[in-house]
Formats: structure tokens, C-alpha cells, sequence
């Protein structure tokens, strides 16, 4: 048994996504030596076998990162290899000499962290997106394309993009996202121009309530029902931070809270509270970080 | 239409997380146990299929403790058919291991669809459904948004970073459900009292120790205290300097 890590990259429109760049640098913290991998998905048995078939060969472990692909074809992988995935993790330690593993990941919607030892050989793992924060070589990395064979049961026929220009939120360094407070749906538009003022780094995300509500798709909504996110920044807006949503967001670098209500739990988690009228503060940002950006 | 769901007990999302003494697992004294959300979906589609088809069955698994005949009977509640609990006082830590368990009792039978919700909002392994798949070897798509069945031909939506992808899939298959599949409904009192009167089998396993083993539960770290920087529009200008000159992230 080698003591490689097999580094599974993902890449869109022709171009490694930033979050290989994490896998790249997670993996190098468990091995020597990495190898890194790309694969068409879009068959996705096919991706599988072939991705467990090199996984075969001897590796120590195999790192995906725990996107929407990475978290269909970590498990087809693993089950091929007879192991489990350790999913979703935030952190992971290479114990000293023996080759275990202990991976840190959250759990009862980000209200406790689970460390756990991985025995499995390979240990087949998977990362939260935006928490491993890149080496600054790591996307140097040129990797190997595997070859997929034709013939699997299940594929992706097309992918129907998000309107050109739309940052999706879970890929986005900065998310400012709206609640109840924004009162109804057009006035999500003060939020998209706060968004717009970042210059393509920020993305709008919405609660569960307005998503229920019918004001927002649901490819938008941040919380447990939603997509979990890390941004350097989390601008949260007239929203008052129940547990679900707070279990989407609570692991991001940077939160500020935009409430009228100074008792509402968000500002708990907030690291910069304003108390007050979304509608004069919100305006009054976009204004200060156009300035900035100017 | 013959489907089987497989649904899980889990903590309610409003639990206060009290670690208990051993260090390793949740305190559950006072804690409220339900459905998992994600499963849900799961039992509301098999129910509109098998409804739509006009003949079938909806059989709901799980593996779990003796109380999770309650959350089995929330599913009977709902209208699905039987039931079967694959009893252990313990749900391996390794999903792996749920997972040979599941597949072990849906393998012989032959099944249109085998259901999961997307993950579990316990422990959030969002793998169990696709183990099974492979252990099997069914076609298996997961977080599935939108579903379309015609015959033995089907076409699933799922949702991705920037997008929506369309994949098409061969029945008998595993399928994965998210949040925007369906509308779930609620048991009726009428269905209540029916589920009282459905099967429900139990089943004593023994789950392997698997390859992950639990070192310890702990809180997350506290987030810092934060500060109220002031109040309305004239707050603001503190607001930007902070963020670039504490936090440095303008």
C-alpha cells in the first residue's frame, strides 16, 4: 500500500473549479505525494468505475470535495471499494507513522462536531466546500484525465445553466441574503444591487421562509433544507437566524446582520450587528462598497 | 408501482445539542425525535406514484431503535402500506454498515423504486441511498428535485452549483430526494388511526463496527463576541471600516 493520496478534481467549461484547489491542498496535508485526477461525469457509473479502478491500484486516500458531484460520486466510489465516506469534513489530522486519519465534521445542523478516526484503507473523504483554504501553488496542479468507458445506466443529459452572470451562492465569497424582512419579493432588488457593487464575488441567498414563500428559487435558499455555505463575508438581511438557517451559514469567515429587531438570534451569530431599517442601510452600503470598488 | 422507503429517526432541528457523558454521543433526554425532513419527500413520492398508477405498494424501512416504530407509524400515518424496522440500539457510526443492512433486506424483493431523503439532518452523511445502490447494482440518482416516470424510463432534476442537471435513468433505480420534489402531505386523523392497524415488523440486527469510529462530540467553537456596531444608515460607515480594517475582508 502506497502512501498516495488520489486527489479528485472537478472542472467546469474547461477549467479546474476553485474548490479543487481545496482538495489539492487537504490532500497534500495527508500524503507526499498526490495524484490528481479529472473525469467526464456526466456518465456517472462510468466516472465511478474508473475513478475506483485507479483508487484500486493502492492509494492511503481518496479526496473529493463535497459538491453536488462530489457528493454523488464519493459514495459510488467508496461502496466499489467497500468503504463508507467521510463526509463534508472541516478539518482532518494524519496521525503520526501508523496511517490512521482523524477527520472533523459537523453534524445536528453545525450544533456539534463529530471527530472521527478513519480506519478504512482506502479512506475515501469528502471536503466542505470554502473551508480549506488553498495553498497558493495548488493551482498549479496539472492533472491526469482518466479515461471514462461509454455505457453507464445513468447520465446527465444537459446541464440547464443559472442566467449568465449569476454567482451560485454556495461558490460565491460573498452572500448577502434576505429574510421576511425584505417584506416582499421585488424588494429583493436592494440586495441585488448591494450583490452587483462587489463586482461578480457576491451571490443573493434567501431563507427557507421566503424560498416557501414562493419569492426566491430554492437553488438560493442557505440553511438545513437549503445549501450550506463558508463566504468570507455573510451579509444576512431582515432575517432573524432560526437554527435552520444558521445551521447554513454558521461556518462562514464573516457574518454581519442587518435586523430591526436588536433581539433577533442572529446577531448572535454575527460577528458586525446594525439595528435598524434594511431599507436606509442597505441602500447606504451598496453606496459605501460602490465607493470602495470605484 | 412497488416502492420502499427507507426513512430515518432523527433529532428535530430545534434540539439543543447536549452532549452526553461519554463524550461521543447526544444527551437524548428531552430531546423530540421526528421523520426526517428529507424523508418526507421520499414517502410523499412513493405515495403519489403508487397513487397515480392506481395500484402498488409502499413499503417504509428503517434501521434504528425500538422507538423508531413511531417514525415508521409517521409514514404508515401518511399512507404507506407496512412497515419494517431493522432493530439495533445503535446506528453505526459507519454509514457503510446501514447501508449493507438496508440493501440485505430490499435485496429479493423486486422493487420499481427504492427512496431515500437526501440526507439525514442528524449526521449529515448524505450517502446511505447511493451505498445501497451500489450494493445492489441499481442505477441511483440522488438529491433529486423534479422527477418524471414514464414506464421504465426516467428523466430526475437535481440541483448543482450554477445550475440544474438533467439526467435520465433506467427503472428499477435508487433515487435520492431533496427539498422542491413535492409538497409533503400531513397525516390525517383518519390516517392515524389507520396506521395503528398497518404491519409493522421488527427485525433485530447487529450492525459491524465498520471503519469510522466516533473519537468525540464536542461544541462547535464560539464564534467571537460580536459587536452592534450602532443603529440605521449612519451605522454604516463604522460598518465598512471595520470590515476592512478588523476583519479585512473588503
Amino acid at each position: 500500500m502506497s502512501g498516495n493520496v488520489l486527489a479528485v478534481l472537478e472542472e467546469r467549461d474547461g477549467k479546474l473549479r476553485k474548490v479543487s484547489f481545496e482538495v489539492v491542498t487537504a490532500a497534500r496535508r495527508l500524503g507526499a505525494k498526490i495524484d490528481a485526477v479529472v473525469c467526464d461525469a456526466s456518465n456517472r457509473e462510468g466516472a465511478a468505475a474508473a475513478l475506483a479502478d485507479r483508487a484500486k491500484t493502492g492509494y492511503r486516500a481518496v479526496v473529493f470535495a463535497g459538491t453536488a458531484t462530489g457528493k454523488d460520486l464519493a459514495p459510488r466510489v467508496a461502496a466499489r471499494l467497500g468503504v463508507p465516506v467521510a463526509a463534508d469534513l472541516t478539518d482532518l489530522v494524519a496521525e503520526g507513522g501508523g496511517g490512521g486519519l482523524v477527520v472533523t465534521r459537523p453534524v445536528y445542523a453545525g450544533k456539534a462536531l463529530l471527530k472521527v478516526k478513519v480506519t478504512a484503507q482506502p479512506a475515501v473523504l469528502s471536503l466542505r466546500p470554502n473551508v480549506f483554504t488553498p495553498d497558493a501553488d495548488a493551482a498549479a496542479v496539472t492533472p491526469e484525465r482518466l479515461a471514462v468507458k461509454p455505457g453507464g445506466r445513468v447520465t446527465v443529459r444537459e446541464i440547464k445553466a443559472a442566467p449568465a452572470g449569476m454567482l451560485d451562492v454556495a461558490e460565491a465569497q460573498v452572500i448577502i441574503s434576505g429574510g421576511r424582512g425584505l417584506k416582499e419579493p421585488a424588494n429583493f432588488r436592494v440586495l441585488e444591487e448591494l450583490a452587483h457593487a462587489f463586482g461578480g464575488r457576491a451571490a443573493v441567498g434567501a431563507s427557507r421562509a421566503v424560498v416557501d414563500a414562493g419569492w426566491r428559487a430554492h437553488s438560493d435558499q442557505v440553511g438545513q433544507t437549503g445549501k450550506t455555505v463558508s463566504p468570507s463575508l455573510y451579509i444576512a438581511v431582515g432575517i432573524s437566524g432560526a437554527i435552520q438557517h444558521l445551521a447554513g451559514m454558521r461556518t462562514s469567515k464573516v457574518i454581519v446582520a442587518i435586523n430591526k429587531d436588536k433581539d433577533a438570534p442572529i446577531f448572535k451569530v454575527a460577528d458586525y450587528g446594525v439595528v435598524g431599517d434594511l431599507f436606509e442601510i442597505v441602500p447606504k452600503l451598496t453606496e459605501e462598497i460602490r465607493k470602495l470598488h470605484g | 408501482m412497488k416502492i420502499a422507503v427507507c426513512i430515518k429517526r432523527v433529532p428535530d432541528s430545534e434540539t439543543r445539542v447536549k452532549i452526553a457523558a461519554d463524550g461521543k454521543s447526544l444527551d437524548e433526554a428531552g430531546v423530540k425525535f421526528v421523520l426526517n425532513p428529507y424523508d418526507e419527500f421520499a414517502v410523499e413520492e412513493a405515495l403519489r406514484r403508487k397513487e397515480a398508477a392506481g395500484t402498488g405498494e409502499v413499503a417504509v424501512f428503517s434501521l434504528g431503535p425500538a422507538a423508531a416504530q413511531e417514525t415508521i407509524r409517521t409514514a404508515l400515518a401518511m399512507g404507506a402500506d407496512r412497515g419494517v424496522l431493522l432493530q439495533t440500539d445503535k446506528i453505526p457510526a459507519d454509514p457503510f454498515e446501514a447501508a449493507k443492512l438496508l440493501a440485505a433486506e430490499l435485496r429479493g424483493s423486486s422493487w420499481d423504486l427504492i427512496l431515500f431523503g437526501r440526507m439525514a439532518i442528524d449526521d449529515y452523511n448524505t450517502q446511505v441511498g447511493p451505498l445501497v445502490a451500489e450494493l445492489l447494482n441499481l442505477p441511483c440518482v440522488t438529491a433529486v428535485a423534479h422527477l418524471e416516470i414514464d414506464g421504465t424510463k426516467g428523466v430526475a432534476e437535481r440541483e448543482i452549483e450554477g445550475g440544474i442537471e438533467v439526467v435520465d435513468f433506467p427503472l428499477p433505480a435508487v433515487l435520492t430526494a431533496d427539498k422542491g420534489l413535492n409538497e409533503p402531505r400531513y397525516p390525517a386523523l383518519k390516517g392515524i388511526m389507520a396506521a395503528k392497524k398497518k404491519p409493522l415488523e421488527v427485525k433485530p440486527v447487529q450492525p459491524g463496527t465498520g471503519t469510522l469510529e466516533i473519537v468525540a462530540l464536542i461544541p462547535p467553537p464560539e464564534r467571537k463576541e460580536g459587536k452592534i456596531v450602532g443603529e440605521g444608515a449612519g451605522a454604516v460607515g463604522e460598518l465598512v471600516r471595520l470590515l476592512r480594517e478588523e476583519a479585512k475582508v473588503l
